[in-house]
């Protein structure tokens, strides 16, 4: 197909500024802080605000958790459902398509609901146990990319041929786990690992109505009250993404590299 | 001047040479197969015949007129491509129906000439499937009719039955033919399996690296390759490696015998290496009786015996060297056995010269 | 706020039927199973707990009124014009958004894909895709306040540069046009991501086909690409739609309450019972479900038909 490339370019272009002029723009409003001149004061009061400190560790905390539990629940079942039971294939399949179809604001509301302080498992009685909600709510979060990415990865490196041989040359289940599976489905994980992070690290609605001090809801209140901090605050949040993705990328282009030689 | 004339036609793609110097003329109503491996230029001529790509220098006359310049859909060629190309979105009928509705033909005349192109395919109760519900070998057949819906003037085949299993190939393979014939219509088939090649074509082109190496039928491709790589292409080969003593009678030493070659060594000096090949079909082994004088005989030792069905291989080693050669099976005959000394003898003509020969 | 977005690329079809490995000694073959068993259960009861009682809890309440018995007054109430504002703004946001983002989205993909653009290009908008459809929620609030805020830069350029006064126009970032223009950030990107693989899968071949039998460029796009693209664009606009209606987090932090929204409308129930109805709640939790549901069920039935066309 011969097209004529202008309207492309044109497109593009387009494009391109409408996504980097809000970039500039933020970036240039965050320098913004000292009258009369361009600084980075607004970055240093952030840097320098404990509350910062104290929410983006916590968020960093919780997003770890998050992917442990997450992978601790995904790749036995996505193994399991390859190998043995892929009958259950399409059970699991709509179970991991919910947290899609179901907004963020209804799960939690449900959660709310369900495991306040009156049920039978109080699980939002004191600050822990809230803490553990909030980290299952952020597993229902990523669930979908997780799954997705573990399950492309198993199917990539052929796990019951690999079972098979490690069994034949006596193998038993935990060792063929620990030290034949999760090592070749590692790359996978990651990617499901740095996606579930940025999630993590930005997510508000959850944490902020199970009272959690999070990076969201610190976010919020930053928002809120001060004007140039924000800016600030949204670049180091954009960085963060970014870092994030191209993690998954490089990571991405190593498994690539390693499978050609 | 031929129906479809290729002048001088030159692809160059940066500092790619694809197609060099092509130049052919192919008659109405003639079944004709670029054959060759991979990468020698077959399908960028087909192409340029399509127009999907323009020829560096040269130019393609389609019945006295000059399309070189013109677009594809200008063209009135039709195409089949190897991975078929149906419009998933389209049944069966509706894709063969697509170039007369694009032309804009009343609703009754393309409704007729559908159900005739079905017929003729043998496929009227696919009329309302999609291509994702019918087989490949079905699937093709379809895209064969929609490519002739049209009458055009010129049918292009892109190596249509490479993806499709043997047998479906083979079936076909006939029908494909019988079609062309039935109708008539001036064909160009692009292929890199010879067999399809010899069994369908009227001519025969075998290219190599831009290049026509030979232009024939497929008994001249065959039985009298005019270049090595014809000879090694087309066909099995057994290769003997011996030493020129006579250019002008064509006497070559194979190991400690003498053979004579008809076709003459042209540029060959006495003393030079050569190589000579002979097709398993030609070489006989004798049975007790010598063969007529002169015959080329060598003696050697049965090496190996497969036996093939309707055909028995048996390659005999002489000194160095080895012939494969064929017989039919013979139920009541004992078959050879390894390590039994034998002669092989095949006529002068039989010898196929591979260097210094023209 | 998350944006839904499928990173990863769609599921490869059906693998073959699994082969009988009922050759295996009996009871090996039921302990492997039951290992199998006990190795899904932590998901499976994971899933119940965190996914389905919840769903079903809210689902059940929405039910029921104070005193638990069944009632479907709650579902009457919804019916007010509070409510009912609040889902039609909702909706007409994520219409908006939707559509807009579609367009858009489809014209980049196009370019990146079909266009002829240097083939460098194409991994550079797919990486910044990837990471522009995340960029959700409370940042990308910021971000264009301060852009396109009062003092925002581009505000102040447009007035200093070109003595255009965007405000004065009565242009208001705190508006439903400037939360759908927002919203386009993670909304354009997401539906690059899920139609550049579409796009891939319109085969050459059938351009070709097209052409040698007569067809010109517009006549191609509109008998034979635009049907077979169809599903795919339909079913991401629809996501794009359930993508936008279930965001929160931007339009908090953009509008507040100025701009009533669903989600907003929900959060505010759900810290302060502003309805004075617990049960309300469940009603207006389910109205979204059914609303996203929908949306994005008919997405992945969409899905479905697109890749059955492509095999």
């Amino acid at each position: 197909m011969k097209q004529s490339k202008i309207g492309s370019w044109i497109a593009f272009i387009i494009g391109t500024l409408y996504f980097i002029v809000p970039l500039i723009g933020t970036f240039e409003f965050s320098m913004r802080m000292k009258r009369g001149e361009y600084s980075f004061e607004a970055y240093r009061v952030v840097f320098s605000d404990p509350n910062f400190q104290q929410t983006f560790l916590y968020s960093t905390l919780m997003g770890l958790i998050t992917i442990v539990i997450g992978v601790v629940l995904v790749v036995p079942t996505a193994y399991f459902i390859q190998l043995r039971l892929p009958r259950l294939r399409p059970v699991v399949e709509f179970i991991t398509l919910l947290p899609l179809v179901m907004p963020a604001i209804v799960i939690v509301f449900g959660y709310l609901r369900l495991y306040n302080s009156s049920s039978w498992i109080p699980l939002t009685a004191n600050a822990r146990a809230t803490d553990l909600l909030l980290a299952f709510s952020y597993v229902t979060l990523a669930l979908p990319y997780m799954y997705r990415a573990v399950e492309t990865g198993m199917r990539a490196i052929d796990v019951r041929t690999l079972t098979e041989a490690a069994e034949v040359l006596g193998a038993k289940l935990p060792t063929i786990l620990f030290k034949v599976i999760f090592p070749n489905v590692r790359v996978a994980i990651l990617s499901g690992a740095f996606l579930t992070f940025a999630i993590v690290i930005g997510e508000f609605t959850m944490a902020s109505l199970l009272n959690r001090p999070a990076f969201g809801p610190y976010l919020q209140l930053i928002g809120a009250n001060r004007a140039y901090e924000p800016s600030a605050l949204a670049i180091i949040a954009f960085l963060i993404t970014w870092a994030c993705m191209g993690l998954i990328n490089v990571f991405g282009q190593a498994r690539q590299m390693k499978r050609s030689t | 001047m031929a129906f479809l004339e290729i002048n001088e036609v030159r692809k160059q793609f940066s500092a790619n040479i694809v197609v060099k110097g092509f130049n052919l003329g192919i008659e109405g109503g003639e079944f004709l197969s670029l054959l060759g491996p991979s990468g020698c230029g077959k399908t960028t001529v087909l192409r340029m015949v399509a127009g999907f790509e323009s020829p560096t220098s040269g130019t393609i006359r389609i019945d006295g007129k000059d399309v070189t310049n013109l677009r594809p859909n200008q063209r009135n060629v039709g195409m089949v491509f190897q991975a078929y190309a149906l419009f998933p979105n389209m049944t069966v009928a509706e894709n063969v129906a697509f170039g007369l509705k694009v032309a804009k033909r009343p609703a009754s005349e393309i409704k007729s000439r559908v159900d005739e192109m079905l017929q003729m395919i043998k496929l009227p109760h696919l009329a309302d499937r999609y291509p994702y519900q019918c087989s490949g070998g079905q699937q093709q057949r379809v895209a064969l009719a929609r490519a002739l819906a049209q009458k055009p003037k010129v049918l292009l085949l892109d190596e249509p039955l490479s993806a499709l299993d043997a047998k479906i190939r083979v079936s076909l393979r006939e029908e494909i033919r019988a079609l062309q014939k039935g109708l008539g219509i001036t064909t160009i088939f692009v292929t890199h399996d010879q067999e399809e090649a010899l069994s369908m074509s009227d001519r025969i082109v075998v290219m190599n690296e831009g290049r026509a190496e030979q232009v024939g039928t497929p008994f001249e491709i065959y039985n009298h390759p005019q270049t090595p790589f014809v000879a090694n292409f087309v066909g099995t080969l057994s290769v003997l490696k011996g030493k020129v003593l006579d250019a002008a009678s064509g006497r070559i030493q194979i190991g400690k015998s003498e053979i004579v070659a008809s076709r003459k060594l042209f540029q060959a000096n006495a003393g030079d290496t050569c190589s000579v090949a002979l097709r398993p079909e030609a070489a006989v082994l004798e049975n007790g009786h010598a063969a007529p004088t002169g015959h080329n005989r060598l003696a050697g030792v049965i090496d190996d015996v497969s036996f093939l069905g309707s055909v028995v291989r048996v390659r005999v080693k002489i000194d160095d060297n080895a012939i494969s050669l064929d017989t039919f099976n013979n139920p009541s005959a004992v078959p050879p056995q390894p390590g039994a000394p034998v002669v092989v003898s095949f006529t002068p003509n039989d010898v196929l010269v591979l260097d210094g020969s023209r | 706020m998350t944006a839904t977005v499928d990173m990863t690329p769609p599921l490869p079809a059906e693998p073959g039927p699994v082969p009988d490995r009922s050759s295996a000694p009996k009871n090996l073959a039921v302990g492997q199973k039951l290992w199998a068993w006990l190795g899904v259960a932590p998901f499976f009861v994971f899933a119940l707990m965190f996914l389905l009682l919840p769903t079903v809890y809210l689902l059940v309440g929405a039910f029921q009124d104070a005193d638990g018995h069944f009632t479907l007054q709650n579902l009457a109430d919804l019916f007010t014009p509070t409510i009912l504002s609040a889902y039609w703004i909702s909706i007409k946001v994520s219409v908006a958004s939707a559509l807009v983002g579609a367009v858009i989205g489809f014209f980049l993909a196009y370019a990146v894909v079909l266009g002829g653009l240097p083939a460098w290009l194409r991994p550079t908008l797919m990486t910044f895709s990837g990471v522009a459809s995340q960029f959700a929620g409370l940042p990308l609030a910021f971000s264009f306040l301060a852009t396109l805020g009062r003092t925002g830069l581009v505000t102040v350029l447009l007035r200093d540069l070109f003595g255009f006064n965007l405000y004065g126009t009565g242009f208001n970032l705190l508006s439903f046009w400037g939360l759908t223009l927002t919203y386009l950030y993670f909304q354009i990107p997401l539906m690059v991501l899920i139609l550049t693989p579409a796009l891939d899968g319109l085969k050459k071949e059938w351009g070709e086909a097209a052409q040698v039998l007569g067809a010109s460029q517009k006549q191609y796009w509109t008998m034979v690409a635009m049907p077979i693209l169809f599903p795919s664009l339909l079913g991401a606009t629809l996501l794009l739609f359930a993508n936008s209606f279930g965001a929160i987090a931007t339009a908090y932090a953009l509008t507040g309450s100025s701009l009533n929204i669903v989600t907003i409308l929900l959060y505010a129930q759900i810290r302060g019972d502003v309805l004075h109805n617990q049960n309300l709640g469940y009603a207006l939790a389910l109205g979204m479900i059914l609303i996203t549901g929908l949306s994005n069920g008919t997405y992945i039935w969409l899905r479905g038909r697109a890749e059955r066309w492509m095999r």
